[in-house]
């Protein structure tokens, strides 16, 4: 049985870590620290530390006048209110700036569950996506949030990291994190499936019946939505039948959009999309919303094989 | 002493017209812009710039600078002037306003030698000037942050989250300066949303606040001094002034707020201003 991990525990104590080493990292949150997080950093370097209230916008904008003056940033709220709620402030005052400012949002799409839809962000990605400036990370798993965060440091400018509020599984492979590149967990394959975030652990259970049943197949985890690996996707358009592209987003301007956009212009094959199909959230347990949302190992299953038959 | 003063007052005067000529100038040569807020805010920023704010042209990236941020971006036009004039670029440069490739957009941006974070979008500049502020309070510096707002401008939430934060964190290092000259892109600012009482809001957030007549350069200088003396929370200078101040025609027209002057408005113009 694989180790269950939050993913914002690991995303707390690699600040602390990250603290102790690096005295221009700053943390700032919204009264949501116990949640995010970010509480850990705050126990450890208090000085270093920003409790804004209910003030998200004060927040986003204040980061870029201490980025402005040398800091390395972190800014969390959950997802919600971390984008869509600071677009314009994100937008002119963080990306526009390329300031080192790095977002780190927890609790993102529907697995929030019974908090229900006003906060369950599906349209986070699509958001940050539209800035230029802006990389983007959807770790897969606990380890893996903590490659996200260390990359964000070593490389300058915005980032937007995504996390979830639920345990994830610790995936099992043997390629390592690259920023920018698609971690493959299988290469040969006569289908693609590509993945981010908690839908990795799904796919890798798809991947395995669909083995199992006879149908070999690609799957890559695309953690880095930007910059996306074009050359991994085309490759996957060029030599498997098509792709499945499955995440806890809007099908609508997120990774499946992205990937769909890379292959529609140069070498078109079927993309189906496993994600949020332009409807709100509601309230239930991460299980059944993943249900009933359609966002299932066996909805991967399906599209695949409708890929093969 | 008083002689000293006053000689020192003269001087700002003289290079206040002269800030508001290199404003209409500019303006007139980009063809589009905001006349109205640079003009009503040139004194204060003047006497900013030449008499209050520590930075060194020749190294802008002293790290104990003063740091200054326009919030109301839109008069970009007065912070181009004094920046050229304080020798951050060459004056030719301020022709170049507005152009395609130019170092001097329509609103502040950080290819501007000068320019530390761009603006333009209302109500977050003072967030951004708070930031600046904690950052002086990290590093153990002493540097002192001024920060340009708008009066329409501080009808946006994001002014009040921000006013809310500086006052929690006691930043008396940091300094607003409120140009408040009565009107918004749609009229008068108490006909619009109306802003009253003003120095009482601010007050009742936790600010020190001084109310001044924003063309008079003694109470203007004033001001910044009081504000550099209180300590424990941050200051505001909410200055009345006139749209458009210094060209007769432009005074309380609110048309100006965001047109350029025709050719033979800004000829009428110049003359003003010797």
């Amino acid at each position: 049985m694989a180790e269950l991990l939050y993913q914002r525990d690991i995303y707390g104590k690699t600040l602390v870590e990250l603290g102790k080493v690096d005295p221009r990292i700053v943390v700032l949150d919204a009264d949501l620290s116990s949640s995010t997080r970010t509480a850990l950093f705050a126990r450890e370097f208090p000085a270093r530390f920003f409790n804004f209230g209910v003030a998200e916008q004060n927040m986003m904008a204040t980061s870029a006048g201490l980025a402005s003056c040398g800091k390395i940033v972190f800014v969390s709220s959950f997802a919600m209110f971390a984008t869509g709620r600071v677009w314009n402030q994100i937008r002119n005052t963080v990306a526009y700036n390329n300031f080192n400012v790095k977002i780190v949002a927890t609790h993102a799409g529907i697995t929030v569950g019974p908090d229900g839809s006003s906060h369950q962000a599906i349209e986070d990605i699509a958001l940050m996506r539209l800035l230029p400036n802006m990389n983007i990370i959807v770790p897969c798993d606990g380890p893996q949030t903590r490659e996200a965060i260390l990359t964000a440091v070593r490389r300058d400018g915005p980032f937007y990291i995504r996390l979830g509020r639920a345990k994830v599984p610790t995936l099992e492979t043997n390629n390592a994190f690259e920023f920018g590149k698609a971690q493959v967990f299988n290469q040969s394959g006569r289908v693609t499936i590509i993945a981010c975030g908690i839908m990795v652990a799904e796919a890798v259970v798809a991947a395995k019946n669909l083995i199992n049943k006879g149908i070999s197949v690609r799957l890559l985890n695309m953690h880095t939505i930007h910059p996306l690996d074009t050359e991994a996707i085309l490759d996957s358009a060029r030599n498997t039948k098509g792709i499945v592209v499955c995440e806890e987003h809007s099908v609508v301007g997120g990774l499946a959009q992205a990937v769909d956009e890379v292959v529609a212009q140069n070498h078109p094959v079927k993309v189906l999309r496993v994600g949020v199909k332009h409807r709100f959230g509601q309230s239930g347990e991460p299980q059944e919303l993943l249900k009933e949302y359609n966002l299932t190992s066996s909805d991967i299953e399906k599209a695949a094989c409708s890929l093969v038959s | 002493m008083a002689s000293s003063d006053d000689r020192k007052i003269q001087e700002l005067q003289e290079k206040a017209r002269h800030i508001r000529r290199l404003i209409v100038e500019m303006l007139a040569r980009a063809g589009s812009g905001h006349p109205g807020g640079s003009l009503s805010s040139a004194d204060l920023i003047t006497a900013l710039f030449f008499a209050v704010l520590r930075h060194d042209p020749k190294n802008p990236g002293w790290p104990d600078r003063d740091r200054f941020h326009m919030s109301k971006g839109h008069c970009c036009p007065l912070w181009y002037a004094v920046l050229a004039e304080s020798g951050y670029f060459p004056k030719e440069k301020l022709l170049t306003l507005r152009q395609l490739g130019s170092m001097l957009q329509g609103h502040p941006d950080r290819r501007t030698p000068g320019v530390e974070v761009a603006s333009g979008s209302l109500g977050q500049g003072l967030s951004v000037a708070l930031g600046m502020s904690l950052a002086a309070k990290l590093d153990n510096t002493q540097y002192r942050v001024y920060c340009l707002l708008g009066d329409g401008e501080i009808q946006e939430g994001n002014i009040w989250e921000a006013a809310m934060a500086a006052s929690h964190y006691k930043r008396d290092n940091l300094c607003a300066i409120l140009d408040y000259n009565g009107f918004q892109i749609d009229g008068k600012i108490e006909e619009i949303m109306g802003l009253e009482p003003l120095v009482a809001k601010w007050q009742a957030f936790g600010w020190h606040a001084i109310e001044i007549d924003g063309h008079d350069m003694k109470q203007i200088l004033n001001a910044y001094q009081q504000a550099k003396d209180v300590k424990g929370r941050p200051s505001i200078i909410i200055a009345h002034t006139v749209k458009g101040k210094g060209v007769s025609f432009m005074e309380n027209v609110v048309d100006f707020h965001g047109r350029a002057p025709s050719t033979e408005e800004t000829k009428k113009a110049i003359e003003e201003l010797g």
